[in-house]
């Protein structure tokens, strides 16, 4: 049990933390509200008739196929970029911890796609792969390869998760070096005097010493993968071909403001926010208490 | 001293202020969804209204795509912010009309310029579209294009095909896509901009077929497709056993297809009128054609209905503002201004007179195939099936026909299924849209 602090200024401390408060308040707690009550009602998109609706729109949203098919689409979206952005970026961080000349360059060039915006992340992809004027499309189909993510929905999904994937690990990649770096040399050299190769060093002291930065990494991952894709998924597929790249933020976005349907949008915003509140819950609950802090 | 000095400038300030308010031109505020060439277009246009007189300033914002500009006048319209005028384009016309007290009527707006407003000066098709059942007109339409067909004359040629000739009815059009393909003048025979927009609004106007019950929602809001039969069917079995050997590819649902056009991988489009600036631009040795259409279908063919967009007026604002609104659409409706936007841009000229001045002028004899988005709207008098489709959630309805032509062309269902589906989903979507 550490002391207790304690602050001889009763206001000091909340004028501190005010601003904060004041920006959680305008960027979270008000949009969240609002979605609240909007998913309650039923309106037009202009808002000239409004009826209370109570739960008639989470009824709707739930009944319809094509919000089973969402949440297909994004559980297997989320967990093959998660996986895939975090061991790519465990893989280059192992081979980068190796290097020995030049390890800042390499670092820098491997850390630099973080930099991109989602948006520009996938017009690259989709200039590199557009069947129309792609590259790589170009490439594929002389291979005789039938690549059309246009038309087939697998593909559109493999892009997708490429490009999102990519984006992400440059992040990863960086707290996993972080994460190497902090794990005692000795404990690894006195292990290869033990005589356990390579392979067996990495899972039976790094990987499990790496695990604070993997669970945090998990959490951040899937929240990335669930929300921060939007612009990738706009850019690339715009939730096609079907609807075979309609994640649930996607979702949001079309039913709100394609097909103006407030009320059915609000709905899912809420049912989302449940989701995403849950699903960290979760992680904290149970995966943290598996993870070895030292 | 200090304070003094202070207060004087405040004074001073202050008077400065409200005599630039007692003489300051109302501003107009014009959101619209233009880009490129079409948005220098729209700059020229304001700067030459501002500086023919000196009561009104309009003041054009870019908001973005057409879908994105619709957006944000929603929801400045919401947050009472709206601007005097906003550009929407033709699947949103439902959208805007479902929205009464949103919006002003141009034709009430319009005497408040000193000018009575008088259908007859403009095109009637395009008119037609743009009122309400009952004749008045509500909102001015600034581009109207309608879809036609492009060709590429250099692989006409190199496949033996008449390249002076283009191919009239849907059967030609498909045996030439297959003569193309098959002698290798290109990679790809036949593809096609919005295929819901022509390939089934249009073709419905086109071969005088029911789209919707209602007269396609003009006549009212409720509506369920009939797009599922015949030769809805068969056209689109055409194509999606077409698109098995790439004869026929599919470029996207909007107008991506245009690209496939013009980089040579296709021989035949068919695009709006609007797109020719690109054609043009392009240097492709091109030639147009009307729009193909089926011989069995009875009356075809009739005629095309106006894409494109319009201009709307929000509520709210005062009468001052309101008639600099309607100086400005005056402006617009003069025959020098719409000729010379009908002739730079491919999109149609709004008034009789300004299509009268440009025939006159012999600008269609020196551009053969200018003219045919026209006569494809204005040859025959419109029928209960070829005056436009109104739907309040017709960009939700797009999609749904999009999402199932999409798995159609990639061989997962046959096009009555797609169809079927597409039926079933769009009226459940619009029973949905109009229990508001």
């Amino acid at each position: 049990m550490s002391a207790r602090v304690t602050f001889p200024n009763k206001i000091l401390p909340y004028a501190l933390i005010l601003p904060q408060l004041v920006i959680v308040g305008i960027f979270f707690y008000w949009p969240a509200s609002q979605a609240l009550y909007q998913s309650v009602l039923r309106e037009d998109p202009f808002g000239l008739r409004t009826t209370f609706v109570g739960l008639a729109n989470f009824r709707h949203v739930l009944t319809q196929p094509s919000y089973i098919n969402s949440l297909q689409t994004t559980a297997v979206f989320s967990i093959a970029v998660a996986f895939i952005a975090m061991s790519v970026a465990l893989l280059l961080a192992v081979m980068a911890d190796k290097v020995i000349k030049g390890k800042g360059f390499y670092r820098t060039m491997m850390i630099w796609p973080y930099a991109v915006a989602p948006a520009i992340a996938g017009m690259v992809w989709l200039f590199m792969f557009n069947p129309t004027m792609g590259t790589f499309a170009y490439m594929l189909r002389s291979a005789g390869y039938a690549w059309d993510p246009l038309l087939k929905g697998d593909q559109a999904m493999i892009l997708i998760i490429a490009a999102a994937a990519w984006k992400q690990i440059s992040y990863n990649f960086l707290f996993f070096v972080a994460g190497l770096q902090a794990i005692p040399k000795t404990l690894i050299e006195a292990a290869a005097i033990d005589g356990a190769g390579e392979t067996k060093r990495f899972w039976t002291i790094v990987f499990p010493l790496l695990a604070p930065t993997t669970f945090f990494l998990l959490v951040i991952n899937t929240t990335y993968a669930f929300f921060d894709t939007f612009g990738i998924i706009h850019a690339v597929t715009g939730g096609g071909p079907g609807k075979a790249t309609e994640t649930l933020v996607y979702k949001v976005y079309h039913d709100g403001f394609v097909n103006l349907i407030l009320g059915d949008s609000a709905a899912q915003s809420v049912i989302l926010m449940v989701m995403v509140i849950a699903l960290t819950a979760i992680q904290f609950r149970y995966v943290e208490k598996k993870v070895h802090y030292g | 001293m200090k304070t003094k000095t202070f207060a004087a400038g405040l004074a001073a300030t202050i008077t400065m202020l409200s005599s630039s308010a007692a003489f300051a031109v109302t501003e107009i505020q014009w959101w619209h969804a233009m880009t490129g060439a079409n948005n220098e277009v729209v700059e020229t246009l304001s700067k030459e209204f501002n500086e023919s007189q000196g009561d009104y300033k309009v003041v054009p914002v870019f908001k973005g795509t057409y879908p994105e500009t619709l957006n944000a006048g929603i929801a400045a319209f919401r947050a009472r912010q709206a601007p005097h005028i906003i550009q929407v384009f033709d699947v949103g016309t439902g959208v805007m009309m479902a929205a009464e007290g949103a919006t002003r009527a141009v034709a009430d707006v319009l005497p408040l310029a000193g000018k009575e407003f008088n259908k007859d000066e403009y095109l009637p098709g395009i008119v037609a579209y743009y009122s309400k059942p009952d004749g008045t007109m509500l909102s001015f339409p600034y581009n109207s294009s309608s879809p036609i067909l492009y060709y590429n004359k250099d692989h006409f040629e190199k496949a033996g095909l008449d390249a002076s000739n283009p191919p009239k009815t849907w059967p030609e059009v498909f045996e030439a896509a297959k003569k193309i393909k098959a002698s290798g003048a290109a990679a790809c025979g036949l593809t096609s901009t919005w295929l819901t927009w022509i390939g089934l609004e249009n073709f419905a106007a086109w071969n005088n077929l029911q789209y919707g019950t209602n007269e396609n929602g003009l006549a009212g809001v409720d509506v369920e497709l009939k797009v599922n039969e015949g030769l809805f069917v068969k056209h689109f079995q055409n194509l999606a056993d077409l698109a098995k050997d790439d004869t026929f590819r599919y470029g996207g649902r909007t107008s991506e297809a245009k690209q496939l056009f013009l980089s040579g991988e296709c021989s035949i489009l068919t695009e709006s009128s609007g797109g020719l600036g690109d054609v043009l631009k392009s240097g492709l040795n091109y030639g147009l054609g009307q729009l193909p259409y089926y011989t069995e279908a009875e009356g075809a063919p009739q005629n095309t209905i106006p894409g494109g967009a319009s201009l709307w007026i929000f509520d709210g604002h005062t009468d001052e503002e309101y008639k600099g609104v309607a100086a400005f659409f005056s402006f617009l409706s003069q025959t020098e201004i719409q000729e010379r936007l009908h002739q730079v841009s491919g999109y149609l000229p709004v008034t009789m007179a300004a299509y009268e001045a440009t025939k006159s002028s012999g600008f269609y004899d020196k551009n053969p195939g200018r003219e045919i988005p026209i006569q494809q709207m204005m040859g025959k008098a419109p029928t209960a099936n070829s005056k436009g489709v109104r739907l309040v959630n017709l960009p939700q309805v797009r999609d749904i026909q999009n999402e199932e032509f999409e798995k159609m062309l990639a061989g997962e269902q046959t096009a009555q299924e797609a169809l079927d589906k597409a039926v079933e989903r769009s009226n459940a979507a619009i029973k949905q849209a109009i229990g508001n």
